[in-house]
């Protein structure tokens, strides 16, 4: 069973697999901080957040990254945080 | 009203030097004056690809050191009107010369020229610094690669520190046969990477080497597609909108045949 299923799941493309890691060494170069640090900012934003809402800790993902500026002539760097609501607490409303 | 625009990469090896011989040769082409600004001391080579190597007299270290003036140590392409080069030193260190005089040097070839292209050296150590000095816009080079890719982030994110927002992004040495199979990053895949305005794609050419070993800059040469690709990014620093070239529609011969027969599906 699990032989067909690797059949019809096409190995990862090369360029992909090149793409993946580059946005992940980029995270580190752009920030020119420690992993670490992207932790000890992530877990401080789960705190907070869980106080008014139920989320999906091991979902959670948190990346430096940079973006146009409004303008679009600048290139300004972004805190991208993509967070995973399972539920909104009562007590925050 | 005259430019200075800086040619890097981070990376060694890329392109840097090819590109902006054939940027400033097309410039020439298009009846600009224009001069090209080798900052790569002690590893010069923009006098070989131009051609010009056994022109040189004086070098960029002999003007900003004062031992001779700017127009002694210039010397004129005679193939193509309004084309110059200023040798790299190669027997000094980048530390002969400073960002401030690189600074000097650049207002005074404002009043003579149109362009002037400076050919930055790899890295980002006191060579970068002093290429970048006196320009006023950065066009980087980035291959597909994931080394070139991660280096030329880290060229952009310096050159917005110093002020030289907003940088153009060539990619070369692209092969489309391998972007097609997946095994080689996209335009796209590489433009959503770096988050900056592309000005060219540059197909990975034969031609280059054969151009390099003569000495003729590839821009020169009709039947060249990454000749084609420079004559593009010329005319877009003039200004004028060219799209990007099609780089699937440019296949061979030899491939055509075979799709005409079936034996190379498209």
């Amino acid at each position: 069973m699990l032989d067909i299923f690797k059949f019809f799941n096409k190995p990862k493309n090369s360029k992909d697999v090149a793409k993946e890691r580059l946005k992940l060494v980029l995270i580190h170069d752009r920030a020119n901080v420690s992993p670490q640090f992207l932790e000890m900012v992530k877990s401080e934003i789960i705190k907070v957040i869980n106080n008014y809402m139920d989320i999906d800790e091991s979902e959670l993902d948190i990346q430096l990254t940079r973006t146009k500026s409004e303008d679009g002539e600048r290139i300004v760097p972004a805190l991208v945080a993509n967070i995973p609501i399972k539920s909104v607490k009562n007590s925050g409303k | 009203m005259s430019e200075v625009i800086v040619i890097t990469s981070g990376k060694g090896g890329v392109g840097k030097t090819t590109s902006t011989a054939n940027i400033g040769t097309g410039l020439a082409l298009m009846g600009k004056k224009v001069v090209l600004v080798d900052t790569d001391i002690g590893l010069r080579n923009l006098d070989v690809v131009l051609g010009l190597e056994n022109r040189i007299v004086y070098d960029l270290v002999d003007v900003v050191e004062g031992f001779c003036r700017v127009k002694q140590a210039l010397i004129k392409d005679k193939r193509y009107d309004g084309l110059y080069l200023l040798p790299a030193a190669q027997t000094r260190e980048k530390t002969a010369v400073n960002p401030k005089q690189m600074i000097k040097l650049c207002d005074e070839l404002r009043e003579e020229f149109d362009y002037i292209i400076i050919d930055c050296p790899a890295g980002i150590e006191q060579g970068f610094k002093n290429a970048i000095a006196g320009a006023d816009k950065a066009i980087v080079i980035t291959t597909p690669e994931v080394s070139a890719v991660r280096d030329a982030d880290r060229i952009i994110g310096l050159l917005e520190s110093n002020e030289l927002s907003n940088p153009k992004l060539i990619i070369n040495r692209v092969r489309m046969d391998m972007v097609k199979r997946g095994d080689m990053m996209s335009i796209d895949d590489i433009i959503d990477i770096l988050a900056i305005d592309l000005i060219g794609v540059v197909p990975d050419d034969e031609k280059i080497v054969v151009s390099t070993n003569r000495g003729e800059p590839a821009v020169t040469d009709n039947k060249s597609l990454a000749g084609q690709a420079y004559r593009n990014i010329t005319r877009r620093i003039l200004g004028e909108q060219v799209p990007i070239m099609d780089l699937q529609s440019e296949e061979g011969f030899v491939f055509k045949l075979k799709k005409l027969f079936g034996l190379k599906s498209s």
